[in-house]
């Protein structure tokens, strides 16, 4: 009864609308308005591009403030501030841009909007002007152009250092996993042929390396110390994205992806900075990957790097809480008792 | 000996129209018309209706975004099974999100656009009676309503439609394992976009034929209206570009149904390793964005050539820089096939490339720069009637400013490891691309109107339309720039997850609630589109005042376009305030001669020869 009335109401405001409408139109031919040139539509809607333009640009600078409370706190990684340094830079000159060009954009059309008897300036072209505004843009573009280049190189193409603490971060629908090398700081190889339920990794456990790889179930990482990440996918495109490090990189299935760079803030530093005691570092997918894309989500914990170091010590290789599987696995693919009794041996110390 | 040659067959085409003009039966009129201002129609209903449901969706996954806590069940009869106990399925948001771009990109600014714009003013505005080739207009037509049918098709499929973003990604839009909506809907979208993709060939060759052979005496390539060179060079960029999406569509078929292995390696899912080894999914953006990338160009050009002249008749002067609107839109249109990789910086392609493409990819901003400018000069010192038409027009300006500088942010490879997949992305394609080339269609459709239907919209909605339409796009898409610096990642169902993605609930709900006041605008437009169409004002014979030869059609011009004889052409389109001129615009068919008031001393040369050599008498008859 109540959808009815309501669809009732509405029909009766439409055909109101509707009346009005009609209405206008027969008062516009009979007073002939919709002949002439200059009426006062014309004035108006001149008027409102110039106005609407002056309040709109009143009304973000007003929020600004407000919206600009909920940014991202200061990086955590050292290219970060590359970034943001630059991307704040570009901002500047681009938004001077944006409002200069729609502030004389606007302006004109105010200014110059028709006026009976007026006579627009027949002026099809000056090349002096396009060469102006050719050139000026150009050079502008070119400084930014080498100065991302620059911060690009610095990023992407830089070698690996020695003491970097290699990572691999292996992405699924829908969840993070994370694996360390252990000791060796190498990780055993893996074949996705290898996966199932327990082995979400695939690791070939006939190999000695793959003996004290560890899987944590959050990422830590040190304080300072440049981080490697190997990155794969299993199963769809995934993405690595740590937005407090500036950090993106696709996760491709057949194809491992790497990105290096350093934490420069701990955890605790940053629950310091940011005054908020819950404070936890993120990782999350930024390529769709299907219906749990949004949750995604892994913590990322930043230490100190001796208590890293400490944490990284204490940590259990999997295939010593996973030792039937991994003798089996053994077992399956061909002995290696060597590699069987160093397990054993392993366990009893 | 050539030309002659050219107009007797253009003349034994005259006489030839002469006797068919008034015969033709409904099914010939209206259904398989091969009249390209039917044409024209067809491709711009249907892709209206068509922006109906994309801009619906749009609205739907607003809702989910602006309000996730909302009891949904009223979509239920719309939606059935994907609103679940009042919540929208996260699938589902997906599949809308999908089909939003899906529809925006191909089938409303592609084909609603290009399509209807191309087809209505390529004839009309160079003097011929139809295309190159009317049979391939009208199959290129029906090509895209069969597309549109298995797209359709596909939303009402219990799977769902397509979901994996409208790039459609493979190992996702490969697996059905992976998502429901890449069983069969996804299917059915690479058949709907494989016979897209003959839709725009068969128009882009006739396009491009009709262009070069079919121009009247007179019209030179330097007369030609801004509009036609754009749709010369999109349909060229066309041609070139889609053919490598057909590519990708077919290797993308073989990998999902012949058990090829393009783009797919290395797979573990469903609790099973598929046998595929040795593809990549890296080669499958390669090609899509190889079409990808041109494809935004595809889109804006017509609507910055409907736009350049919008703003130059109804400004009362010239275009400014005629040839550099040519320049900068051959720049574009070359330099659009080597900027693609600039949307995979952080897919894992090598860096070095990243490096490259950054280049190339922030050159492209000069050119476009130079339109911009050049659009704001000829608004200087201009006579400024704002007719919906004009002021869509300015919105486009304005929006294309706004939005492209934020490209020289992620254009910038650095910069981009940052906002990839953000809203900053969101927010800068909407508006360079998406809201911009909508608002040069609206311009199109307001100011060419009369000739498409003769007869005039209502500018009173259509004040209410643009006024709606400009502040809904700037309320919705500005403040996403807010959420993209902040690092909100585009395509999330929910953002209640991540304690970094907690801020903006509010920003969140004024965004949804810009959104419906916009669509609702656009309801109000659809409500004069076709109200006026067969009870809007009878158009007079060149309401705007212009210039262009489509102006001197009758005002329902039959088969043929033109009674009697192609008019010639003797001049540029843009005479408009020349000095010295009795009125403020003078028709591309007013002889030089006869203009002696207003003739520039460089003219008189061609007034001599339109006087002294009358080698075709019929030019001084006109």
């Amino acid at each position: 009864m109540l959808n009815l009335l309501i669809g009732l109401g509405v029909l009766l405001v439409l055909l109101v609308l509707f009346l009005l409408f009609r209405l206008g139109g027969t008062v516009a031919v009979v007073k002939g308005t919709h002949k002439k040139r200059e009426t006062s539509a014309n004035n108006i809607n001149a008027f409102l591009l110039l106005f609407m333009f002056i309040v709109g640009i009143l009304a973000a600078w007003y929020y600004n403030g407000h919206l600009a409370e909920h940014f991202l706190p200061e990086s955590a990684s050292e290219h970060g501030h590359w970034t943001d340094e630059l991307f704040w830079v570009t901002t500047a000159i681009i938004l001077v841009v944006f409002l200069v060009t729609n502030f004389v954009l606007f302006y004109f059309a105010f200014r110059y909007r028709y006026r009976e008897g007026n006579q627009a300036t027949f002026y099809p072209e000056n090349n002096k002007l396009e060469i102006i505004w050719t050139v000026i843009p150009a050079i502008v573009l070119t400084l930014l152009v080498l100065a991302g280049l620059r911060t690009w190189g610095k990023i992407m193409l830089s070698d690996i250092p020695e003491n970097a603490l290699k990572i691999e971060v292996k992405a699924k629908q829908f969840a993070w996993e994370v694996r360390y090398p252990g000791e060796d700081n190498e990780f055993g190889p893996y074949d996705f042929r290898l996966i199932d339920a327990t082995n979400q990794f695939g690791v070939d456990f006939t190999q000695q390396a793959a003996l004290d790889d560890f899987v944590p179930r959050k990422i830590y990482l040190p304080k300072g110390r440049p981080v490697f990440l190997k990155i794969r996918a299993v199963d769809v495109l995934h993405s690595v994205y740590m937005p407090h490090f500036r950090l993106k990189m696709d996760a491709v299935p057949g194809m491992e992806t790497q990105f290096l760079f350093t934490p420069t803030i701990t955890t605790d530093e940053m629950r310091a900075k940011t005054g908020n005691p819950e404070f936890d570092y993120e990782l999350a997918c930024t390529e769709i990957c299907g219906r749990g894309h949004f949750a995604m989500r892994m913590e990322i914990v930043v230490l100190e790097e001796e208590e890293f170091n400490t944490w990284y010590a204490e940590q259990t290789p999997w295939a010593e809480s996973n030792v039937d599987y991994v003798k089996e696995a053994i077992q399956k693919r061909g002995t290696n008792q060597a590699l069987l009794e160093k397990l054993e041996n392993k366990k009893s110390s | 000996m050539e030309a002659n040659t050219e107009q007797a067959v253009a003349h034994a085409h005259d006489v030839h129209h002469d006797h068919e003009h008034h015969e033709g039966n409904f099914i010939t009129t209206y259904v398989f018309s091969q009249d390209h201002k039917m044409i024209a129609r067809q491709f711009l209903i249907t892709g209206l209706l068509w922006a109906l449901i994309g801009g619906g969706l749009s609205i739907v996954f607003r809702l989910q975004l602006g309000f996730p806590e909302m009891d949904m069940s009223f979509l239920e009869p719309f939606f059935g099974k994907w609103i679940v106990d009042g919540k929208m399925d996260p699938e589902f948001y997906l599949a809308a999100v999908t089909m939003h771009g899906t529809i925006m990109v191909f089938f409303l600014l592609t084909a609603g656009l290009s399509g209807t714009f191309s087809n209505l003013l390529i004839p009309l505005q160079i003097g011929a009676r139809d295309m190159a080739s009317p049979f391939l207009n009208m199959l290129s037509y029906w090509a895209f309503f069969l597309s549109s049918v298995f797209m359709f098709i596909s939303l009402f499929l219990e799977t769902g439609p397509a979901s994996g973003g409208w790039v459609i990604y493979p190992p996702l839009s490969a697996l059905p394992q992976a998502m429901s909506g890449s069983g069969l809907g996804m299917t059915l979208w690479l058949i709907a976009m494989a016979l897209f993709i003959a839709s725009v060939l068969l128009g882009g060759i006739n396009y491009i034929s009709t262009v070069i052979n079919m121009r009247t005496r007179g019209m030179s390539f330097g007369r030609m209206p801004l509009t036609i060179w754009a749709f010369f060079i999109t349909a060229i960029i066309a041609l070139l570009s889609f053919p490598v999406l057909f590519a990708a569509a077919l290797l993308l078929i073989f990998d999902r149904s012949f058990g090829t292995s393009f783009f797919l390696s290395d797979i573990y899912i469903g609790g099973e390793a598929l046998q595929h080894v040795g593809g990549s999914p890296l080669l499958f953006q390669h090609l899509f964005w190889f079409l990808g990338h041109p494809e935004v160009y595809i889109i804006i050009l017509p609507a910055l050539g409907l736009a350049s002249e919008v703003i130059a008749t109804n400004s009362r002067k010239p275009i400014f820089g005629y040839k550099a609107m040519i320049g900068s839109m051959l720049a574009i249109a070359l330099l659009s096939f080597i900027v693609w990789a600039h949307h995979m910086f952080v897919t894992g392609m090598n860096p070095f490339l990243g490096s490259v493409f950054m280049l190339l990819t922030l050159i492209i901003a000069i050119p476009s720069a130079v339109k911009a400018f050049n659009y704001i000069t000829t608004l200087w010192k201009g006579n400024i009637v704002f007719t919906p038409g004009m002021l869509f027009a300015i919105g486009l300006v304005s929006l294309f400013i706004s939005g492209g500088v934020t490209g020289i942010i992620l254009g910038n490879s650095a910069l981009d490891i940052q906002l990839h997949d953000t809203y900053y992305v969101v927010a800068h394609f909407h508006l360079v691309m998406g809201a911009s080339a909508f608002f040069g269609m609206m311009a199109g459709v307001y100011h060419w109107f009369p000739k498409l239907f003769g007869r005039m919209l209502d500018e009173r909605l259509g004040y209410i339309h643009f006024w709606m339409t400009f502040i809904g796009v700037y309320l919705v898409f500005f403040p996403m720039h807010y959420l993209g610096i902040s690092g909100f990642p585009r395509r999330y169902y929910s953002f209640t997850n991540f304690d970094a993605f907690q801020g903006y609930v509010e920003l969140n709900e004024f965004i949804s609630l810009a959104a419906i006041m916009a669509f609702i605008g656009q309801l109000i437009f659809g409500f004069n589109f076709f109200y006026s169409m067969f009870r809007g004002r009878l158009a007079p014979k060149n309401p705007w005042r212009s210039n262009t030869i489509e102006w001197t059609t009758e005002r329902f011009p039959g088969h043929g376009n033109w009674k009697g004889e192609i008019p010639a052409v003797y001049r540029w389109p843009y005479d408009y305030s020349k000095p010295g001129a009795a009125e403020d615009f003078i028709p591309q068919t007013t002889p030089l001669s006869e203009t002696p008031e207003s003739n520039l001393p460089e003219e008189q040369e061609q007034v001599d020869r339109e006087k002294g050599a009358p080698a075709d008498g019929e030019a001084i008859n006109l």
